[in-house]
């Protein structure tokens, strides 16, 4: 008898970097990701000075498969795609934290209020 | 030349435009943000992400909050930060449901499989954070949390006229009842794991007719099945900007207010003159009803604040709505952490295989 596989198979996460002539532009191809990371970082990559074109795509909504493409005036694309998922980080705690003291403000001032 | 010029030095014309989503009566303009870092480099102006600049301007003010229901302001972020959170908040915060059901007995009218399904829907309030993700893992009780469902349906034995036929022939998701595996039933002592509302009907019973299953639920995120969103809704909306091109005064200030079918406009007495102000932007749907007609539209401007996203939360129950918005953004940050760490073992790892190509065509001369 055929054992059923148990759960669902495990997502694991891959990144493949298809590089053009030099560093400077590359295709990254993340397994696993989507519109939510694939919008965020080429918004942030837009935000950047040093890149020169960017975007990103789903080539097919039912896989799982976001690529991103990077073209830089000359830094490597691999360096400013790690610089913009340290800023996203760093975006996203502030957001975090800004959000955190604003609840806490919220539940303070009710709780006087009552 | 570096530009430090930021965009708020942008010329009055310019600044509309960056800063505002314009509604005219037939279709909205300038709706996409300018994004890219030198769009004004030619004004000398630097529209690259400033992250201090961000820190200090970024304002977020929670206007209601309650057990399942909450909505706040965030003010100072672009639409693709807004846009993650969102879609985080719907399908990929972790919450507990039914994942695998034991039927023991099952003689309803209900098939066993839409049986399974209708309890896999069911809101379960559990704290995920203390489970982990069962994976090909066996079930355990750091996993999966059981329940057991026993239901029985018979004549009531008062035949009176206006007593309920039957007992028992509503099945409700109060019946569903806890068993606790291993060290859970101290662990969880203080809040015992059980559905978020007690008057889900799950199945008609008719007398004869029994139903005993047992249910596994184990922890999961939307995006694998819509069960495990924490989320009935989340969206967010820009917020309505009303302003005036020229004063509206007295009957027409009575006309504009009439005109709003969300009543949004307020007269007021400016300088010893009723004077339409627009007092409630928050109520504005953008109906657009105030503009429709070219003279009013010479009077209003009717538009959207780019970076003003007004959010709104629904959670199923299963936890509080601030706490949804918490574990997103923190999902959102692992997300970024783990795919720079991943970028960076992908690219030691290139590096290494060319250096070990180097290192064989220099064995081979």
């Amino acid at each position: 008898m055929e054992e059923e596989p148990e759960g669902a198979p495990r997502e694991t996460r891959t990144l493949s970097i298809d590089s053009g002539s030099d560093a400077s532009k590359a295709t990254f191809t993340l397994t696993h990701e989507d519109h939510t990371l694939g919008n965020a970082v080429r918004y942030i990559l837009a935000k950047n000075p040093q890149v020169s074109f960017v975007g990103y795509s789903v080539p097919h909504p039912s896989e799982p498969k976001m690529n991103v493409r990077v073209q830089t005036t000359g830094v490597p694309a691999s360096d400013v795609l790690l610089d913009s998922l340290v800023t996203l980080y760093k975006v996203a705690d502030h957001i975090d934290q800004t959000f955190a003291a604003a609840v806490d403000e919220f539940k303070t001032k009710s709780s006087q209020r009552v | 030349m570096a530009a430090t010029r930021r965009p708020d030095a942008l010329p009055p014309h310019l600044s509309d435009k960056h800063k505002h989503v314009t509604c005219a009566s037939d279709a909205p303009t300038y709706t996409s943000t300018p994004e890219y870092a030198g769009v004004y480099a030619s004004l000398g102006i630097d529209n690259s992400l400033d992250l201090d600049e961000l820190r200090r301007e970024v304002r977020i003010d929670v206007k209601s909050l309650t057990a399942d229901e909450m909505v706040f302001d965030v003010v100072g972020i672009d639409a693709p930060i807004a846009n993650a959170l969102r879609r985080i908040l719907l399908v990929e915060v972790p919450t507990m449901a039914i994942e695998k059901v034991w039927v023991l007995t099952n003689t309803s009218i209900i098939q066993d499989e839409v049986l399974a399904h209708r309890l896999g829907l069911i809101p379960i309030r559990a704290d995920p954070a203390r489970f982990e993700e069962r994976g090909d893992s066996e079930s355990n009780e750091s996993n999966t949390l059981c329940f057991r469902l026993t239901a029985k349906c018979t004549h009531n034995a008062d035949k009176s006229t206006d007593a309920e036929p039957y007992t028992g022939a509503r099945v409700l998701s109060s019946q569903l009842t806890w068993v606790p595996q291993g060290d859970q039933a101290a662990g969880f002592a203080a809040e015992p794991p059980r559905p978020v509302h007690d008057d889900i009907l799950i199945a008609k019973l008719r007398p004869g007719q029994e139903i005993e299953v047992e249910c596994w639920c184990e922890k999961g995120v939307g995006k694998t099945h819509a069960k495990w969103s924490p989320v009935a809704t989340a969206s967010y909306r820009l917020l309505p900007r009303i302003t005036f091109h020229q004063p509206v005064h007295g009957p027409l200030a009575a006309e504009l207010k009439a005109l709003c079918p969300l009543d949004v406009f307020d007269i007021e007495d400016v300088a010893g003159v009723p004077t339409a102000v627009a007092a409630r932007p928050r109520s504005c749907t953008v109906c657009r009803e105030c503009v429709r007609e070219p003279a009013w539209a010479e009077r209003v401007s009717l538009q959207r604040v780019r970076d003003h996203f007004i959010f709104s939360v629904e959670s199923t129950g299963a936890m509080p709505p601030d706490r949804l918005v918490r574990d997103a953004l923190g999902v959102l940050k692992q997300k970024a952490l783990d795919t720079a760490q991943l970028l960076k073992d992908t690219r030691a790892q290139a590096d290494g295989d060319v250096d070990m190509a180097g290192a064989v065509g220099a064995a081979d001369e």
